[in-house]
């Protein structure tokens, strides 16, 4: 037993070891961080002194338009993006399990693809397809009647929610797909036996016996969205972007790192971004839990 | 569609559900179809004429001009994002599946209370962390070297996760006791039965972990200012920002980017297996 619970330590020491230094220690760190300040010393002459401000920091945070509107965008972008990102792959998830579907291998594989496009290529080529001197789709839409500037303030929020849905939407299929070819078939053939259509069974059978996985897509895409940062950062570099240096939560903390030194601030902002995805991981997680609580204590 | 449907009906629907799948499709390919024509262009093609087509084919032109840029340094970051991503994610599942394969194999003390804090770490939003790990970097004085992009992607809860539920599916209990009745040490038994029999669940973790570092972006912004050090991602973002000032940075912008995603596409397509599998083990438990 004594070789066992050695050869256990050995194995998730380095794991453990790793843990500590790139997650908890940082996060320890930040929290820390947040809580001090740099000041001028005397009139500016003695250089900086790290001075402890206890929650200045989170209260210039919150209390800085910028960063709460930075959560507003957030917001905005979670009301659209996740329900279109659950209803597109669900939906194509469906159709690709309806056993009218052909080609199912090239369809998934089709439709993944975008996903292994990096984050970053992706935002620019879709920058490129928004910028009206290079895109074939801008002069198509133009040809069409349709005049839409993707970098204004009404265009901005839908044209990160594209990149994003283009980047995930083939990702989160495969996954209800794969859910969806796990449920019994049996428990389908009674259904049509019942006599209940294609629709019928999408929606009453099929969706909830996949209702986990969906959980766990909107808990995911929560948290991603939160650390929302590269797409918008590229589209600020666009020339009359309505996308700001501090659009996002992320970009604030990034700006107040690297623009105006101050770590204090970052750090703070950091905290209340992690905090913020704790409380709605928690949220999510005690949902779906009730749920599969309740069911069962009626089972 | 109940009882029997007559022929057209069925025709009919089979061709909805299809033609919605392939607009579907239509969608999320014709970025890359783009991406393909305008790599075969010139600053002038690409600002004027029809970007769906080979008009003006020069790729090879492209291309040359990508390699002689600031003498290679494109392919020197090419050779970085394969470090990053080669490196560590090989490292990275050899430690994530070691501590799987602890936690389906062993028992021991506070293991669950262990596992879940694991959980916990699949939840934490990575780029708060990057702004702090910058700051302790910067205090160890590693900012600005290999070390501060390899050591963060060592670590993915996920993959542990992951390792753990594929152990449970690979690995037969009595493989190892057998081992073990030969003499085999605890170690030696992981090495040479539960590494081998777990390899797909291996292979899983690093596609995932390798593609995760390939598309890495804020890590690398914030930790390196050297240009020699750059990934990948980070170059081409560099590049992109010179672009708007000179439109001969946008063939490069453009080549450049069809290059980098090649490497991923063609893990993909030929690991479907894989990463399918990655994908279900994480959703349908």
């Amino acid at each position: 037993m004594k070789a066992r619970t050695r050869a256990a330590t050995i194995l998730l020491t380095p794991f453990f070891l790793l843990f500590t230094a790139v997650m908890v220690v940082p996060i320890g760190y930040a929290v820390w961080l947040s809580l001090f300040t740099e000041k001028q010393s005397g009139l500016g002459f003695g250089g900086t002194e790290t001075v402890f401000t206890g929650l200045d920091n989170y209260t210039a945070a919150l209390g800085d338009r910028a960063f709460r509107e930075g959560f507003g965008v957030l917001l905005g972008y979670c009301l659209l993006y996740i329900p279109l990102l659950l209803a597109g792959a669900l939906g194509l998830a469906l159709l690709l399990d309806s056993a009218l579907a052909r080609a199912r291998r090239f369809f998934q594989l089709a439709l993944f693809l975008p996903h292994a496009v990096p984050g970053i290529i992706a935002a620019l080529i879709w920058v490129y397809l928004y910028t009206p001197q290079l895109s074939p789709v801008v002069q198509a839409m133009e040809a069409g009647g349709i005049g839409f500037d993707f970098f204004s303030p009404e265009g901005a929020l839908p044209s990160v929610v594209n990149i994003a849905l283009w980047e995930w939407l083939g990702y989160n299929m495969v996954i209800f797909y794969a859910a969806l070819q796990a449920i019994d078939r049996s428990v389908l053939e009674a259904a049509t036996v019942d006599g209940a259509g294609a629709w019928r069974i999408a929606f009453s059978v099929k969706i909830p016996l996949v209702k986990a996985s969906l959980a766990m897509v909107a808990l995911f895409t929560i948290i991603g969205s939160l650390q929302l940062f590269t797409e918008p950062l590229i589209l600020n570099k666009g020339t009359g972007s309505a996308v700001t240096s501090t659009w996002t939560p992320n970009m604030y903390a990034y700006t107040a790192a690297f623009d105006r030194n101050d770590y204090g601030l970052a750090a703070a902002a950091s905290v209340l971004l992690a905090l913020t995805a704790a409380l709605l991981s928690f949220a999510v997680t005690r949902m779906t839990g009730r749920r599969k609580a309740g069911k069962e204590r009626t089972a | 569609m109940t009882g029997r449907p007559r022929t057209g009906s069925v025709w009919l629907s089979k061709a909805a559900v299809n033609g919605a799948l392939v607009l579907a499709v239509v969608y999320m390919l014709f970025p890359l179809v783009w991406l393909l024509t305008a790599a075969t262009k010139d600053a002038g093609g690409l600002l004027a004429g029809n970007a769906f087509s080979f008009e003006g084919f020069d790729l090879g032109g492209n291309l040359s001009r990508l390699a002689a840029y600031n003498d290679g340094i494109y392919f020197h970051w090419y050779a970085n994002s394969l470090l990053y991503a080669g490196a560590g994610a090989l490292a990275c599942s050899l430690v994530s599946v070691a501590a799987g394969y602890a936690f389906h194999v062993y028992d021991f003390r506070g293991k669950e209370k262990l596992f879940g804090l694991v959980l916990l770490g699949v939840l934490v939003p990575t780029t708060a962390l990057a702004l702090p790990m910058y700051l302790l970097a910067s205090e160890i004085g590693v900012v600005n070297t290999y070390w501060a992009v390899l050591i963060p992607v060592l670590v993915n809860p996920f993959g542990v996760y992951l390792s753990r539920v594929f152990c449970a599916g690979y690995i037969p209990d009595e493989a190892l006791e057998a081992a073990r009745i030969d003499g085999a040490g605890e170690l030696r038994v992981f090495w040479s039965i539960g590494l081998r029999m777990v390899m797909p669940g291996f292979v899983t973790v690093f596609l995932f972990q390798f593609t995760a570092v390939w598309n890495n972006f804020f890590l690398p912004l914030v930790m390196l200012s050297d240009q020699k050090l750059y990934p990948l991602s980070l170059g081409l973002y560099a590049w992109n920002s010179n672009a708007h000032a000179e439109p001969d940075f946008y063939p490069l912008v453009v080549t450049g980017s069809l290059l980098a995603v090649v490497p991923l596409v063609v893990a993909f397509v030929s690991l479907q297996r894989h990463w399918k599998a990655g994908l279900t083990a994480g959703s349908v438990k």
